[in-house]
């Protein structure tokens, strides 16, 4: 016998570890890489490669040569926001603005808050609007699936269907009308639309979603909750005027509502602690996307409202607070 | 589907590689060290001296408050000396040492096997002899029994409750008293009800123990008011909080005794010896100890006489093994880490765990990354991160108002945590300082 370890209890440990949580989110991203590799060429591959070798690098040199601390790029959480930020461009956008954004996304979105726990925005969604505050038409070039570019001006761009709805609204015609013209909602649900490299495959992101829910990486309630108030709300608007409202499907499957509700609302450090904390923020996302979508400038709402309602975290965890024990009024006789 | 606790909860390997060892009784040692202070509240006073010749059964110290309880000597043979030694809490505390000649018990004490079923004491009776007997809560937390059957002035009680989960991993030993104490255990509960004056008791039995369920339901039978209630796996069930409320849906309010939902909760083992002290005259001078570990050759279960050393009992379960990096005393979870093989087996008692070298230390903490399962895990529905980050940032108020008190210590939440984060470490040190800050403002 050596000597004895004294510690307090407890003595064993489940194992989790912060390894096994953020590469198991890589691992419920790559159907929807794979899907959108098919869809938009080998493009949307080298956007992505770039965005991740680009983030662990900046995490890498902030680490260890400005912070001069120890460098965790080993623990897989600068490669979810690589695969994020590279989800959220269009699959032909030139490999130096995904650079910038990788700059801004690790080191303003996650190392100057503290780095991984600390964030208190997404880290590719403050990457992702820099981008598109600063880069608009690069942003916002898609390219039709099935069609491989090889370079910049080949592109045959493709509208996504969130922008021509929102101008076909504006010249006066009625949502149906614009919907027989546009990709049909099982299309929508496969990928094969014009928009962002990994926005579109929702089906594989659904896939990634069953697997982390199976992982207990993350529980149901955030991605519920925002895809059931998109619904609910986007239905009440078409149910009101379905002349300038579209249908709440249309909403659900377009733009990047699935991949935003799936693996950026649940982004940990960026969303509440507490299951109904991850409602009430949830719903907030939902309703803001399609107000943004419905009312505001931009054709897309998600980034902006994940964005705001993250700065919406401190104070839900503040007020909203887990069922205690014993809240629930006693039955003695 | 099986009943279960409402909030949080995990389920750790089960590890139970001594279920099913026949309970072995120790042979007597030649030394006992036998603590004043093995259940909480005040520790009692010795009432021998050195030089006394003292029986098995005899009282060697005497209960100093309401909680708390009587020892009795668990050999025969002369007081050697009355000295401080390291018990199970790593500090040093008065204990009586004995040395033993023969086995000679008080003559009160029923020694046959006979089962006694007619019970003539009346409730008051029942609870003096309790306290008398000084039993104390068996599966690890040592309150004393008489001070919970006593029920206060103006609160009742209408269901006993049986605690016979075991919800920690490794730990057989009231498994085991199920399988061979099974009608003491009926009779025991009988008496507990008569005491308490409630016609209803549930045995609460986690399913990962069918052969229990089935031995104890069959002889519950034959006695009216007792049911066995199964109970789907899951830690901390065995918190008497969370039992209550697995098995009779009531949540006891922060801050309050399990009376205050008209229960009373005992553990099996300690149902085994109230029915000895009432029935037998027997004092609590013994228990079933589980000795277990992966690395432990000989899993068991053994019946030792408090103030045994516990390396008498890894001996006779195989010897320390050469790769032992820790040695809890009780399960993995709630279990102490002991700082030597002299200490001895004292009335909570209830395992003692060999951890390899391996399993010993624990890995490098990292950053919380908020990933919210010490929420779910938390059985009280607290938020370990938060109250974490309050006591290291001492800001007591806060914490108060988190609830921090609540903390059962379950481990549940350092278990879970991804980042091996200390959580229960920096709660428990927490509770320390806003308990003081709570006591010094109500005096």
């Amino acid at each position: 016998m050596s000597t004895l370890t004294i510690s307090p209890s407890p003595h064993v440990h489940s194992g989790d570890s912060v390894k096994k949580n953020m590469y198991g989110v890589v691992i419920a991203m790559i159907p929807a890489l794979l899907f959108s590799v098919y869809n938009f060429g080998i493009g949307t591959l080298s956007v992505v490669i770039t965005s991740v070798l680009a983030c662990v690098f900046f995490e890498y040199v902030i680490q260890k040569y400005l912070l001069k601390g120890e460098v965790t790029i080993t623990d897989g959480s600068a490669i979810i926001t690589g695969i994020l930020l590279g989800f959220n461009l269009p699959s032909v956008i030139p490999l130096w603005i995904i650079v910038i954004g990788a700059l801004v996304s690790i080191g303003i979105g996650k190392m100057s808050f503290g780095g991984l726990g600390n964030n208190p925005f997404n880290p590719a969604l403050v990457g992702r609007v820099f981008l598109l505050i600063s880069f608009p038409v690069q942003m916002t070039s898609w390219v039709k699936p099935g069609v491989l570019p090889m370079s910049f001006a080949d592109i045959t761009s493709g509208a996504t269907p969130l922008g021509l709805m929102k101008e076909a609204i504006k010249t006066g015609q009625t949502p149906a009308q614009i919907l027989e013209t546009l990709p049909s909602y099982s299309d929508m649900l496969w990928g094969f639309t014009s928009g962002s490299a990994g926005e579109m495959a929702g089906a594989a992101i659904l896939l990634g979603l069953v697997f982390m829910l199976v992982r207990k990486i993350i529980t149901w309630h955030i991605p519920v909750a925002v895809l059931g108030s998109v619904y609910i709300f986007s239905a009440l608007l078409h149910l009101a005027d379905a002349a300038i409202y579209a249908p709440p499907t249309f909403h659900l499957l377009s733009g990047g509502v699935l991949l935003g509700a799936v693996f950026m609302a649940t982004d940990y450090s960026s969303s509440p602690m507490s299951n109904k904390g991850g409602i009430i923020f949830g719903i907030g996302i939902g309703v803001i996307t399609v107000a943004i979508r419905v009312f505001g400038a931009y054709p897309e709402g998600i980034s902006f409202a994940i964005l705001i309602m993250n700065a919406f975290v401190p104070l839900i965890d503040k007020y909203v607070k887990p069922k205690r024990f014993g809240e629930k009024p006693a039955v003695a006789k | 589907m099986l009943k279960t606790f409402s909030l949080g909860g995990i389920h750790p390997p089960e590890n139970k590689f001594s279920a099913g060892k026949q309970i072995e009784v120790m042979p007597v040692p030649a030394q006992v060290a036998i603590p004043i202070a093995q259940h909480i509240g005040a520790p009692a006073t010795p009432v021998v001296q050195k030089g006394d010749t003292v029986k098995v059964g005899t009282l060697i110290a005497k209960s100093s408050g309401f909680v708390s309880t009587n020892i009795h000597s668990s050999v025969s043979g002369t007081v050697f000396k009355i000295d401080d030694i390291v018990d199970a809490s790593g500090y040093k505390k008065a204990a009586i040492i004995i040395n033993v000649e023969g086995d000679e018990w008080e003559e009160s004490i029923d020694r046959s096997a006979d089962l006694v079923k007619e019970i003539t004491a009346s409730p008051e009776e029942i609870i003096k002899k309790v306290g008398e007997a000084g039993i104390v809560g068996l599966g690890g937390a040592t309150f004393p029994s008489h001070v919970k059957l006593s029920v206060p002035p103006g609160k009742t009680c209408d269901v006993l409750i049986l605690n016979a989960v075991e919800c920690e991993p490794y730990l057989t030993a009231d498994h085991q008293i199920m399988l061979e104490k099974g009608e003491e255990i009926m009779v025991g509960t009988q008496i507990l009800m008569k005491s308490l004056k409630v016609d209803k008791a549930i045995i609460g039995i986690e399913n990962n123990k069918p052969d229990a369920i089935k031995h104890l339901t069959e002889l519950a039978s034959s006695y009216p008011g007792i049911t066995v209630e199964p109970l789907k796996v899951q830690y901390p069930q065995g918190g008497e909080k969370q039992l209550i409320d697995a098995c009779i849906k009531r949540q006891i309010p922060s801050g309050k005794l399990p009376i205050e939902v008209g229960a009373v909760v005992q553990n099996v083992g300690t149902t085994v010896a109230v029915y000895e002290a009432v029935q037998k005259n027997k004092p609590l001078f013994e228990r079933v100890v589980t000795v277990t570990g992966k690395s432990v050759s000989k899993p068991s279960n053994f019946l030792a006489r408090i103030g045994t050393p516990i390396n008498n009992l890894i001996e006779a379960a195989g010897g320390l093994p050469e790769d032992t990096g820790k040695i809890i005393g009780g399960g993995p979870m709630m279990g102490k880490a002991l700082t030597s093989t002299e200490i001895p087996v004292t009335k909570g008692s209830s395992g003692i765990l060999i951890m390899k070298n391996e399993e010993a230390k624990r890995k490098k903490m990292q950053n919380c990354i908020k990933c919210s399962k010490c929420i779910s895990a938390c059985a009280m529905g607290l938020e370990p991160y938060l109250l974490m980050t309050l006591s290291d940032k001492q800001v007591w108020d806060r914490a108060e108002e988190e609830k921090i008190m609540d903390c059962i210590e379950c481990g549940s939440c350092s278990y879970t945590c991804p980042s091996q984060r200390p959580l229960l470490d920096y709660i428990r040190l927490g509770k320390g300082k806003v308990g003081q800050i709570m006591r010094s403002r109500t005096k």
